[in-house]
């Protein structure tokens, strides 16, 4: 079937939580027959806006129209009813009762007032044919891979309501095969006139299936595009808000050094953890500062947590200083000579009630072992150095960390991994909401730390900051590094052909 | 034998193995354990115990007639298990519902069968307070039913703080029907037919039974109980209302728990404070011996009523036993308690390390 007329229009969407727009004034369109992809990065807005659509979140102003008809959708429920049925990432279904029930729940065949098994088995079976999906109906839904549980909760969908199915995130843990037999149920659902939204990250599995991409960035509306119309790299420009045509050459600060024979750190082979990110191979020498660059979500962080062991890898094997190493959990990195400041400082760095000092010495004292207590005067010399380095602003060591600026209580996480003398640091957007100066001093750390002959990784959402500060440049693309870069081939422009991937131009 | 049927003897063996397989490792494995053990316990039995007539189908019938109130009871407990819930209450609701028919009745001359009607209704209004608590105010039931449970046993002190020995005429007449049945009779002494009997409360038990079986089984009600336990989340985005059917299980419970006090009562014909303490636990230890665990979303009433009769048979050999305490039977029944949990953890474990 060819693509029909518009089946679902939303028409200056707007929506704020607690005062900060979440969605602002985005129209969105989809056709009957069409698998329209719904792209953003993290945090872009692309599920609220899914949320607006199902009634799971009210929409402030703005207006939703199936089929010409303008609808408002105050449940999941009501939404199913105008059409609107939702396959989430997580399986909404009950593990306990059979496929068959799954698929019939609350609308099961009944004969003479009682439920008929026979019926409703003989109809799930024609159902799941009708798909392609050969399975034991009868058999519990817990039995199955979340592929073929996914798939149940996609026939549930399309089932009970046959206009709008929206998939959100659906590929995000099948693998290749699987998802070929999902991508094929879509086709199938699109020939029968059926409009799919597709939210998803995978940047290949849009060209592969989708006929028109709607691109959202901080909560706006980017553009509609047809997906014939929009090379790889342009979508992602789109995405990241850089405009392509115009990238301007950044100078960079001061690189870190770039011996060729510096001494290897770290050796990861094959490091991998399964739903986090994909195998990868990773060489950090002496005084390397390496960029991890790629969408938002494409598991730049989920890298580095690997390695650290924050997220206990799977596969692979880890070497430092070509010893090899087995982190069972961080306290194994901090005392390997690793540390990592988490991207999330409020909730994973800094212990707001505690003071400057105590947030301090915490890593040393955790490395140390609680039996080998720091000096009072030994702490307050460590943390007055480190105040002093970094330029720690405030009122005095005792002051509760959260009284700090955020600028600040970050270099307080810096100086409690820097007392620790590591080898190698892990820093993750270290720079997120920080002022311009700071950001500066920051930057201007990191390559003097390589200059010392340390090892860095530094991510950052700003490509500009990794440019001027790296050396090497990793570009992550939906969990997989798919490339290195490195001194001069470092530009804008080759990273984002590195994260739009394929036979971009 | 040629080739071939050796080669079809051999696939149709594996296909065999692979059904047993795969229903044993389904959810009625517990189901089957349940009813394997009660099998063979009983059997046991008949051997150990020969010369004192186990296998005399009264023996049975009267494992039936002294857990009537907890079959009745331990079904309501069955599908508050199912969703994931808890009712540690129903052991004060007997206590009070059969305080209330004895102070009725004997204090304050009400007949037996309006009496009832008034308990019953009570056990509803009881289940739906605390129902409501759980479903719509979402707080824990275990809390709720343990207030539940205090107010309850207090009430039945209130009413009175003596015991009370009923003798109306219409209820102890119902408590003393016995119902033949019309084979398994033996011949006595004398050489005259007796036909083994049992009692309106076991009937009542029965039917209940029956009821819940059909009603979890061939009713969407039914499969939604078992929807909410499998995942509250899942059901509520299937588009069930998921407090709504709390709220009816807890209703449901309360009046199975009053019927059951009914039929407790029918079997004491008297009511004191004390009366079925710990019965709530015995209720829960049954459920879950019969195949349903406290995680919720599984479960079957007939293995409740197995789960029943184990706890009967273990109690009647330590009686037939003679020489040891009333209190080992408490002690088998917290072996077996700690066996079906292990067995269970083990289940989940090596169905989620399959996947």
């Amino acid at each position: 079937m060819k693509i029909g007329g518009e089946i679902l229009t939303m028409h200056h969407i707007s929506k704020s939580f607690l005062g900060v727009k979440a969605l602002s004034n985005v129209d969105f369109t989809l056709r009957a027959g069409e698998i329209h992809a719904l792209m953003g990065e993290n945090g872009a807005g692309k599920s609220t806006l899914i949320k607006v659509l199902t009634g799971a979140e009210e929409f402030e102003s703005g207006e939703i129209r199936i089929a010409g008809k303008p609808i408002i959708n105050r449940s999941p429920q009501e939404a199913q009813l105008n059409g609107i049925s939702t396959v989430y990432q997580e399986i909404n279904l009950c593990p306990n009762l059979s496929v068959a029930e799954n698929l019939f729940l609350g609308r099961q065949p009944q004969k003479h007032g009682a439920i008929d098994w026979k019926t409703m088995y003989k109809k799930a079976k024609e159902a799941f044919e009708a798909l392609d999906i050969n399975i034991d109906v009868t058999s519990t839904l817990d039995n199955y891979s979340l592929a073929i549980q996914q798939m149940v909760a996609i026939a549930r969908a399309v089932d009970i309501s046959s206009r709008v199915l929206i998939l959100d995130e659906p590929t995000s843990s099948l693998d290749d095969s699987e998802v070929e037999k999902l991508f094929s149920i879509m086709r199938k659902l699109k020939e029968c006139g059926l409009g799919i939204i597709f939210v998803t990250h995978f940047i290949e599995q849009v060209y592969k299936i989708c006929d028109r991409i709607t691109v959202l960035r901080n909560g706006e509306l980017v553009g509609e595009y047809e997906v014939g119309n929009l090379p790889r790299v342009q979508l992602v420009a789109r995405m990241m808000g850089k405009d392509f045509e115009g990238l301007a050459e950044i100078k960079r600060h001061e690189a870190g050094t770039e011996e060729d024979n510096a001494a290897t750190v770290i050796e990861a082979r094959g490091l991998g953890c399964t739903g986090k990110v994909k195998p990868f191979d990773l060489n950090v020498s002496k005084g390397d500062v390496i960029g991890i660059s790629g969408l938002l979500g494409s598991g730049r962080s989920e890298l580095a947590r690997v390695i650290y062991g924050a997220d206990k890898p799977d596969t692979g094997e880890l070497k430092m200083n070509d010893k090899k190493l087995d982190i069972r959990a961080p306290l194994d990195a901090v005392r390997s000579g690793i540390a990592f400041l988490p991207e999330n400082r409020k909730e994973e760095g800094v212990i707001g009630d505690l003071s400057v000092r105590e947030n301090i010495v915490l890593a040393l004292q955790a490395r140390k072992g609680i039996f080998r207590l720091l000096g009072k005067k030994e702490q307050e010399e460590f943390t007055d150095r480190y105040m002093d380095i970094l330029k720690i602003k405030a009122s005095d060591r005792e002051a509760p960390v959260k009284r700090l600026s955020g600028g600040n209580q970050q270099k307080v996480v810096l100086a409690r991994w820097l007392l620790t003398n590591p080898d190698f640091l892990i820093l993750d957007e270290p720079t997120r909401g920080i002022d311009i100066g700071t950001k500066n001093e920051i930057q201007r750390l990191i390559v003097n730390l390589a200059k010392e002959g340390k090892a860095v990784i530094f991510i950052s959402s700003e490509i500009e900051e990794m440019l001027r500060t790296c050396n090497r440049m990793v570009v992550m693309r939906d969990s997989s590094k798919v490339g290195e870069l490195s001194n001069n081939e470092i530009t804008q422009e080759n990273i984002m052909k590195a994260i739009a991937g394929g036979n971009a131009s | 034998m040629n080739d071939t049927e050796l080669r079809w003897q051999r696939f149709e063996h594996k296909k065999v193995m692979s059904l047993i397989k795969e229903k044993l490792l389904g959810h009625n494995f517990l189901l089957f354990v349940t009813v394997a053990l009660f099998v063979v316990m009983y059997i046991a039995g008949l051997f150990v115990y020969k010369d004192k007539n186990f296998g005399n189908m009264q023996v049975f019938l009267n494992l039936l007639i002294s857990n009537a109130g907890l079959i009745i009871t331990s079904v309501g407990m069955t599908m508050v298990l199912i969703i994931a819930g808890i009712d540690i209450s129903v052991g004060s609701v007997v206590a009070v519902t059969c305080m209330m028919l004895a102070s009725m009745m004997e204090k304050g001359k009400i007949d037996a069968l309006p009496a009832i009607a008034i308990v019953l209704l009570f056990g509803i209004a009881f289940g739906a307070i605390q129902g409501w608590f759980i479903a719509y105010m979402k707080l824990q039931p275990f809390i709720v039913t343990l207030a539940g449970m205090f107010f309850a046993r207090g009430l039945t002190a209130v009413i009175s703080l003596e015991m009370i020995t009923i003798t109306n005429k219409t209820f102890l007449s119902i408590a003393q029907h016995k119902m033949y049945l019309p084979f398994g009779g033996s011949l006595n002494k004398r050489g005259v037919m007796i036909y083994p009997y049992v009692y309106p409360t076991v009937a009542a038990a029965l039917i209940i039974l029956v009821l819940a079986f059909i009603m979890l089984r061939y009713t969407k009600f039914g499969r939604s109980i078992y929807a909410v336990g499998g995942s509250e989340q899942s059901a509520m985005l299937m588009g069930l209302n998921v407090k709504r059917i709390k709220f009816l299980v807890y209703i449901i419970n309360g009046f199975l728990a009053s019927l059951g006090g009914v039929a407790f009562c029918l079997n004491t014909t008297g009511a004191f404070v004390e009366l079925a303490k710990g019965f709530e636990m015995e209720a829960i230890a049954a459920t879950v011996i019969g195949g349903t665990p406290l995680t919720g979303g599984v479960g079957n009433v007939f293995g409740t009523l197995f789960g029943v009769l184990i706890k009967a048979t273990i109690e009647t050999f330590v009686s037939f036993q003679g020489t040891l305490s009333s209190w080992w039977s408490k002690i088998i029944i917290a072996a077996l308690l700690a066996f079906f949990i292990i067995l269970q953890s083990l289940l989940t474990m090596r169905k989620e390390r399959q996947r």
